[in-house]
């Protein structure tokens, strides 16, 4: 069936068997390679992109069911070739991945973290990335990353009076 | 550069430079390979526990549009050798697929080839498979019993391995103790289980004779294996190591599907790719780790002195024998742990049971062994009314007696116990936590105090082959680096393994950059494929700091000495005389003259009238690193040099039980963790955390449980639980750093921290928690369920 998505920014139309998930369709079809086939059941989460801005598996849509949405990738938040958005960059600095399968997702749940919760307390973080299973970092360094990504992104665009 | 000394890059707070791609998505992970005309593999499983195969009908299969090929093991096995397994069982070959018999349910028994993944599952199901079910036996003591059913009939038992060794005077050790107790502790089927499942891409280029081989792999001698199973030279198999890996500590070994993919490149023409689903993955990926009974009797006296210890080590291995029954094998090399146990008698029994089979997991036998241990040491303190730490303290191999030779043959590096304990409680302040204990007890809860504390064998020699077999004469453990300057200075430095996380391209360009002193972000890591590899050990045994970290160390240094006898022969000085700073030679009498780091490339590259006589034009060295202290064999008498680190680790947590419910909360958790030198802290601390938090699952949640019918019921996500963000407390990690004097930069192992040990203070602390109600549990996983029962149980007994 032929199907328009909206993804990251760019309207595409594509040909899709009616039971193509959407992770396939952004992994096959649209070579968007950021999100991963993790358990394909819903629960690991490492397939995680955003759906009209809130973050959900795509392993657990069709394809189909995203006509209409906005769909955000980990593409879609890189800020340009070898540029890195603040979140990714707060990643880095903390070291909140490891084998990198997990983290694109990571990236993701935290950018609607963040969109909608500018300081959140660790327990917040916490909650937001329990549906999500990283396997290498035991996620105190994850945690730190989205905790310095709120910092950091809170000091942008401050007047300078009120920067310490 | 000493041990001890300062260093510039090495210890620093640097980031690890494979975070950048990842956290953009851009890992080159197996699933992301597209070749042209690449064709997907999925396969069919045996819906029994065992079971003879009568007949498959692929006609349905074969029908359906898309589909290429079916295969089946008759066909694979008469084109293949059988995989290796180390030890000298030839009537237990283990095979791709099952080959007349099935031995587990979920073993795969056919493949499909087809357009699509998709394509090829439906056909998958189409294929009609005559089974007829045999006896199975799924328990290691039945499995042991004479008359029972036996998983691999030519065989004629069950035992893979039953060795026995005596180290020391251990009968009269035991005579001479005033106090003995036993114990049996279980440590429950649980894996790795990354992320990421298995996967390959095998591609045959029959005018070349190349098979390229792309793959989440993370396994010594993987592309010699592929090429003995194939009968094809080693020569005609190009692995490629510039694949990201997500997740294996230790159980990526996918050879049998890459020899189920390799066969069927070969046989189709085209590529073909077989990623595992979840599925697969659990049930037949057979990437399963240790299922093992312990039977430790101890002897000691009445201040909680361990004088011996009996120790016998039942391992339920699966149906085939995959690298488990080596897993008996390691922990050998620290069977005492910190302790200085004067003599010990191992029993190691490794049978075939009709489960899945295991694969290397983290620690490789040592996380389970040190459960044991420190179950013991629990329960000489309960029997002698001591504290548990010390006891512990009592038995501890001090600082100043190391190094220190245990009684199997190993000799351990060096260590500071006593230290790292005291730094721990030096924050925590032991007598605060037990009162808080006492607090939540007195608010109802059952609350208990876990402490464990463990070694980490790291550097990986992995001599408990040939002790195991004496067939095996490997004494030689090996990594490899190799460094380039090239004609416009710029320096390129290569390893020959993949990673899974562990960040080694950082640890080449920090190591290199710290002795050519140079900014390690200029360093370029690449991963040459591996027939232009140098020898590689891979990613295990806790060994890459210490090996890869070795190797580059050399090679960086025999290039300095390179750049300094150029700089000394241009400048017309003896050697002695000049000093290499910051990659510029000079005069150590006269400063002012110096050769820069573009004039001594400029020698190298195109100036050879101005190279020392006899010097190779370029700059091109590599290395190639023996494992420290290791190059011997086991003595007659069972005893032998393993690992040359040890690293040292003090869990100290509370737990917190809800009465009612029996939910174990960690409401502290501290440790103390000496890994030597740390090259980057960041990955240390990364490292330590994950182990912790797979060492929480492995103590209270995962399983791959089987029903009686041999059918595992732990095989999705929804009942095999992997530990969240809710289940993993913050944790207080208090660093101290014992340098070993056998490595480069004193630095040790990290790969398995954290997780060698929290299974077994988490263990104890539970054992704290519900001793009051007269009632203990030695049985991993802990699971919330089992732990309610017994409480409600206990509590229903004692209230009547």
């Amino acid at each position: 069936m032929r199907i328009e998505l909206k993804v990251n920014g760019m309207l595409r139309t594509i040909e899709v068997e009616p039971r193509t998930t959407l992770l396939d369709c952004l992994r096959d079809v649209l070579d968007l390679k950021g999100a991963h086939a993790g358990c394909e059941h819903g629960v690991c989460g490492a397939c995680t992109v955003l759906f009209d801005g809130v973050a959900v598996r795509a392993c657990l849509m069709f394809a189909a069911q995203a006509a209409g949405s906005e769909i955000t990738t980990v593409e879609g938040i890189t800020p340009g070739p070898g540029e890195l958005s603040p979140i990714q960059d707060a990643f880095c600095e903390t070291h909140g991945t490891q084998c990198g399968y997990c983290t694109p997702a990571m990236v993701l749940v935290a950018h609607a973290l963040l969109a909608d919760n500018p300081a959140p307390t660790r327990e917040e973080i916490v909650e937001a990335i329990s549906g999500n299973i990283c396997r290498c970092t035991g996620y105190a360094q994850i945690v730190e990353a989205i905790a310095l990504a709120a910092e950091h992104m809170r000091g942008v665009n401050r007047p300078p009076s009120l920067t310490k | 550069m000493s041990a001890t000394g300062h260093h510039r890059y090495v210890s620093a707070d640097l980031r690890v430079r494979e975070d950048r791609r990842f956290v953009a998505g851009k890992g080159n992970f197996v699933a992301d390979i597209e070749l042209p005309n690449m064709k997907h593999v999925a396969v069919v499983t045996c819906p029994h526990a065992a079971a003879r195969i009568k007949a498959i009908d692929k006609r349905a299969a074969l029908a359906m549009p898309g589909v290429h090929y079916v295969l089946d093991g008759a066909e694979l096995a008469a084109a293949t050798l059988p995989l290796m397994t180390g030890l000298d069982t030839p009537n237990v070959p283990r095979r791709p697929l099952a080959f007349e018999t099935a031995r587990y349910s979920g073993e795969w028994v056919a493949a499909v080839v087809a357009d699509t993944r998709a394509l090829a599952e439906d056909a998958a199901e189409a294929i009609e498979i005559d089974y007829e079910a045999l006896p199975f036996v799924l328990d290691a003591e039945q499995a042991l019993e004479k008359g029972g059913p036996l998983v691999h009939e030519a065989h004629g038992s069950n035992v893979l391995l039953d060795k026995t060794f005596v180290w020391g005077e251990v009968e009269k050790d035991f005579a001479a103790s005033p106090r003995k107790l036993s114990l049996r502790v279980k440590w429950g089927r649980s894996s790795t289980v990354p992320i990421e499942t298995f996967g390959v891409v095998a591609s045959w280029d029959p005018w070349r004779e190349m098979l390229d081989v792309h793959a989440s792999i993370q396994m010594p001698r993987y592309a010699d294996q592929i090429g003995v199973a194939l009968k094809i030279p080693t020569t005609s198999v190009r692995v490629h190591y510039d694949v990201d890996v997500g997740g294996s500590y230790g159980v990526k070994r996918g050879i049998k599907h890459t020899v189920l993919c390799g066969y069927l490149t070969r046989r189709l023409g085209f590529p073909v790719r077989l990623i595992e689903d979840r599925l697969e993955n659990m049930r037949g990926g057979d990437a399963h780790g240790p299922e093992r009974l312990f039977d430790v009797e101890v002897a000691f006296d009445d201040q909680g002195i361990v004088r011996s210890m009996k120790m016998r080590a039942l391992e339920n291995v699966g149906a085939y024998a995959g690298r488990s029954p080596f897993q008996l094998g390691k922990p050998i090399g620290a069977i005492v742990g910190p302790y200085k146990i004067n003599s010990v008698e191992y029993r190691a029994i490794a049978v075939v049971t009709n489960k899945t089979t295991q694969d290397a997991v983290r620690g490789f036998g040592q996380g389970p062994t040190n459960l044991a241990l420190e179950r013991c040491m629990d329960e000489i303190a309960n029997v002698l009314g001591l504290d548990p730490l010390e006891v512990r303290q009592r038995n501890l191999i001090r600082h100043d007696e190391f190094p220190y030779l245990i009684p199997s043959g190993t000799t351990y590096d060096s260590g500071n116990y006593e230290t790292v304990i005291g730094k721990v409680l030096a924050d925590t302040g032991y007598d605060e936590l037990k009162a808080e204990r006492d607090r939540l007890r007195g608010e109802g809860k059952l609350a208990g105090i876990g402490i464990a504390a463990c070694l980490e064998p790291s550097g990986g020699n992995a001599t408990f082959e040939a002790l195991l077999n004496p067939a095996i004469t490997t004494s030689t453990f090996m990594d490899s680096c190799r460094i380039n300057i090239d004609g416009l200075g710029a320096i390129t430095a290569t390893m020959h393994t993949t990673s899974s996380g562990q960040g080694h391209e950082t640890l080449l360009g920090t190591v290199i950059g710290e002795v050519l002193q140079v900014d390690p972000e200029i360093v370029r890591v690449t991963r040459p494929d591996s027939l232009n590899s140098l020898p590689s050990g891979t990613p295990v045994g806790s060994r890459m700091a210490i090996m890869l970290g070795g190797a580059a160390y050399h090679a960086a240094h025999k290039l300095k000495d390179k750049l300094t006898a150029i700089g000394a022969h241009d400048l017309g000085i003896p050697l002695a005389r000049a000093l290499y700073k910051d990659g510029t030679v000079s005069d150590r009498e006269a400063p002012q003259n110096k050769r820069s780091w573009a004039e001594l490339v400029q020698i190298a590259y195109r100036n050879y009238h101005r190279m020392p006589e006899g010097f190779e034009p370029g700059l091109s060295v590599e290395h190639v690193y023996q494992v420290p202290t290791g190059g011997t064999l086991p003595t007659k008498d069972g005893r032998v040099q393993m690992y040359p680190c040890f690293s040292f680790e003090f869990h100290l947590l509370l737990i917190a039980i809800d009465p009612d419910l029996g939910t174990p909360e960690i409401v502290r958790y501290r440790l103390g963790h000496d890994c030597g030198t740390q090259i980057n802290p960041k990955i240390v601390r990364g490292m330590t955390m994950g182990g912790i938090a797979h060492g929480i699952g492995a103590a209270l949640f995962e399983e791959f449980a089987y029903n009686d019918d041999g059918q595992l019921i732990a095989q999705t996500f929804m009942d095999y639980l992997l530990p969240s963000s809710h289940e993993v407390p913050a944790v207080d990690i208090v660093d101290h750093e014992t340098p070993s004097p056998y490595t480069v930069l004193g630095q040790k192992g990290s790969g398995e921290s954290g997780y060698l040990g929290a299974p077994a203070a988490i263990a104890n602390a539970i054992n704290d928690a519900i001793r009051p109600l007269g009632i203990a549990i030695n049985t991993l996983p802990i699971k919330v369920s089992k732990l309610g029962d017994l409480i409600a149980e206990a509590s229903s007994k004692k209230g009547n």
